[in-house]
């Protein structure tokens, strides 16, 4: 996928505008804040058990390519064929192999974001291949010719109303209304797909490396049907999903869901080892893994490695009050929210997305709720060190910190700048004692006044009553 | 106990009322309330802009000036917690600074938490009637754990009524060089807050950051409203000074 992260502010001052988006958007507080809420406390050891989830994800990625060599070794002695991908274009070229290979016509897809950093399925109807996205939200998306804007959640920023007229002309069949009738017309186009789909492309939230397994969690059970149906099986995930064994993959399927969408367990939990054997009634006869690094590799042992504990599971983005404000096409690449302001810059270039890293107050909303305890905030902080020490940041800015700087050192200035500032200041409040502009602030005052100082600094008050 | 004051930069030209409140406080919660004249900033600014030598230099020149009190209180949980928090960070690097700013670090205080926790004041100085509603800054809730003191505080005075507005703990969108760099998210931010406020019939928002309280009032006014007062919690614990 093309990343627009550098148009993050235009998109900001669209989005803002947006009715139907900032409609969409407020339903995200009760179905998965209030969600999320309400079912961690199904759990009374919330907290250890986050903190066990931080640890099992550090034990990996601190011997990242033991467990990878673990995990290819335990899948290819039960049948799977395990591929290495550099980028997102060794993906797409991986899985067109594997169609000539098989003779693959047609894909059924459940969703997977790793294969929309890829772009595969633009790559695969290159390659002549037809893709039908089998998630509804994703088959939303595709007959939509959108992207996803959220990793859980991907179609959150549409209404059911602009699912009706979609629905209603792309599918040429009369416009519904009902929930549960849309969900049946879709029902009704996805079965033939599933059946006649000669491969299955999917996912893999985890990768256990003692069974060599990879591991779905889904609700609407098209994984299921995607990963059991099709004669070829193609999971593709990141290569930092590697989780040592399904014992640690119960501790943090006991985070995933709770965390994603306020589930004490989602419907379907997939566990896909190995291909179909003679003795199987079900499941794919060629079972082949793409592993994707795309930058991740780079971030193991930097201070940035943190980041690839993720789990995916959006937590971060629905508790981050920018997140809910703007939704997340604005983040211009495929993860958004706070992860995807780290991920974004660290995968794609801290050059392509300037603001990703400053967009955020810092409020520590998503560090509190991240499952595995990444310290987002001090990661986007880190990021904007990166920029300061490389020379990314505005003259302006620079200019404006340092002269902070060289003021807060210097306490005499300091206090006579400060004395002759709020006098200034004071004087402009005029009686209402509220600026309406301010020269170079105008990022604040357009849409807000600034309560003007006093008129004198606390020091000058301070040090005048003391000589009393 | 000898307190060392921390005004922080923005209540010094802004609103020295705020610091003269947080100290009639402290002292009526019988502490000896120092005021160390060099100070100036806390280095947040550049900490959170990625200016991390010059956010050291302060911190440094903090730990100067301050590391010889019993306690260390501000009227601002941004600050305490870059103290507390951040500046173990900053100064990772070195041992022996290290353990200079972990051990100023755990005596030093956001006001309500020290009222509350420390020098467990009783009885406030100041009087208030009628309803506020209670904004929680995020640093504060985040990294210091400030959420009960304040409501405690002001729940100990008679005549004040807290009415909770919704999403008490969401930023109002202040996030100091964000709410210029990102004015527009800034100030939705803001009227979000801005309408949960109003949602109250409080007449009167409180908060303990300054930051986020001219934010805050700044949208209240330019929505027209003229009425509404915005109030740091150490004006309303102190009362107005006679």
């Amino acid at each position: 996928m093309k990343n627009n992260s550098i148009n993050f502010k235009r998109q900001v001052t669209i989005k803002l505008a947006d009715v139907k988006l900032q409609s969409a958007l407020s339903r995200l507080q009760s179905r998965f804040v209030e969600g999320r809420a309400a079912v961690i406390s199904e759990i009374s050891d919330f907290e250890e058990t986050r903190t066990a989830a931080a640890a099992i994800r550090d034990r990996v990625l601190n011997d990242l390519e033991h467990w990878l060599m673990h995990f290819e070794q335990q899948a290819t002695a039960r049948g799977a064929i395990v591929h290495w991908a550099e980028t997102g274009a060794d993906v797409n070229r991986i899985v067109a192999e594997i169609a000539v290979q098989h003779g693959v016509r047609t894909a059924a897809k459940s969703k997977s974001m790793v294969s929309e950093e890829c772009g595969l399925n633009d790559a695969l109807e290159l390659a002549g291949v037809t893709v039908m996205e089998t998630d509804l939200g994703e088959y939303i998306l595709q007959l939509a010719h959108e992207a996803p804007s959220h990793i859980v959640a991907p179609v959150v920023h549409k209404n059911k109303e602009e699912i009706s007229d979609l629905f209603a002309e792309k599918h040429q069949l009369p416009r519904k209304t009902g929930i549960a009738e849309l969900c049946r017309e879709a029902r009704e186009i996805l079965r033939p797909a599933f059946l006649n789909a000669d491969m299955g492309i999917s996912g893999a939230n985890f990768l256990v490396a003692e069974t060599g397994s990879a591991l779905i969690v889904t609700n609407e059970g098209n994984g299921r049907l995607v990963t059991t149906l099709p004669r070829v099986h193609v999971a593709i995930t990141g290569i930092e999903k590697v989780v040592p064994t399904l014992e640690d993959v119960t501790t943090l399927l006991r985070l995933l869901p709770r965390s994603a969408t306020g589930q004490s367990i989602t419907n379907y939990v997939s566990v896909l080892t190995g291909n179909k054997n003679k003795d199987d009634h079900d499941g794919p006869e060629h079972f082949h893994i793409i592993l994707l690094d795309n930058g991740r590799s780079s971030l193991v042992g930097s201070e940035m490695q943190e980041m690839l504990r993720c789990i995916r599971c959006g937590a971060c983005m629905n508790h981050c009050p920018v997140y809910q404000n703007i939704g997340g096409h604005a983040y211009g690449w495929v993860y958004p929210g706070p992860m995807g302001s780290i991920l974004t810059p660290l995968l794609g270039g801290l050059e392509k997305s300037p603001d990703l890293p400053n967009a955020s107050t810092l409020c520590g909303a998503c560090a509190v709720v991240c499952p595995v305890k990444i310290p987002l905030p001090d990661l986007l902080r880190k990021l904007r060190e990166k920029q300061m020490e490389r020379g990314m940041k505005s003259r302006r800015e620079t200019f404006m910190l340092k002269a902070w700087a060289w003021l807060a050192l210097h306490p005499p200035v300091y206090a006579l700048a400060t004395k002759f500032g709020v006098r200034a200041m004071s004087l402009l409040g005029g009686k209402n004692k509220l600026l309406h502009t301010l020269p170079g602030a105008s990022g604040w005052t357009d849409g807000r006044d600034f309560p003007a100082p006093e008129g004198l600094t606390f020091r000058e008050i301070y040090q005048r009553r003391n000589r009393q | 106990m000898r307190v060392g004051f921390f005004v922080t930069c923005l209540v010094d030209s802004m609103r020295p009322r705020i610091g003269f409140a947080a100290i009639r406080l402290l002292e009526a919660a019988g502490c000896e309330v120092i005021v160390p004249e060099q100070q100036t900033c806390c280095g947040q600014p550049g900490y959170n802009s990625g200016d991390r030598k010059s956010a050291k230099a302060m911190a440094l020149k903090f730990l100067a000036e301050f590391e010889a009190f019993d306690y260390v209180v501000l009227p601002s949980g941004s600050c305490a917690g870059m103290i507390r928090v951040h500046y173990p960070d900053l100064c990772k690097d070195d041992p022996a600074l290290l353990a200079r700013c972990i051990a100023v670090g755990a005596r030093t205080f956001e006001l309500t938490d020290f009222l509350a926790n420390i020098a467990k004041l009783k009885k406030m100085p100041g009087t208030f009637q009628g309803a506020l509603t209670y904004h929680d800054s995020c640093s504060g809730l985040r990294e210091l754990d400030v959420y009960k003191q304040p409501r405690a505080l002001l729940a100990s005075m008679p005549g004040v009524a807290i009415n909770e507005m919704v999403e008490s703990t969401t930023c109002c969108g202040f996030g100091g060089t964000f709410s210029v760099k990102y004015g527009e998210l800034s100030t939705r931010m803001a009227d979000n807050k801005c309408q949960h406020i109003a949602a109250t019939h409080a007449g009167t928002i409180v908060g303990g950051d300054l930051g986020c309280l001219l934010n805050i009032e700044g949208r209240l006014r330019r929505n027209g409203d003229s009425t509404t007062r915005v109030m740091h919690i150490a004006e309303v614990l102190a009362g107005t000074e006679k």
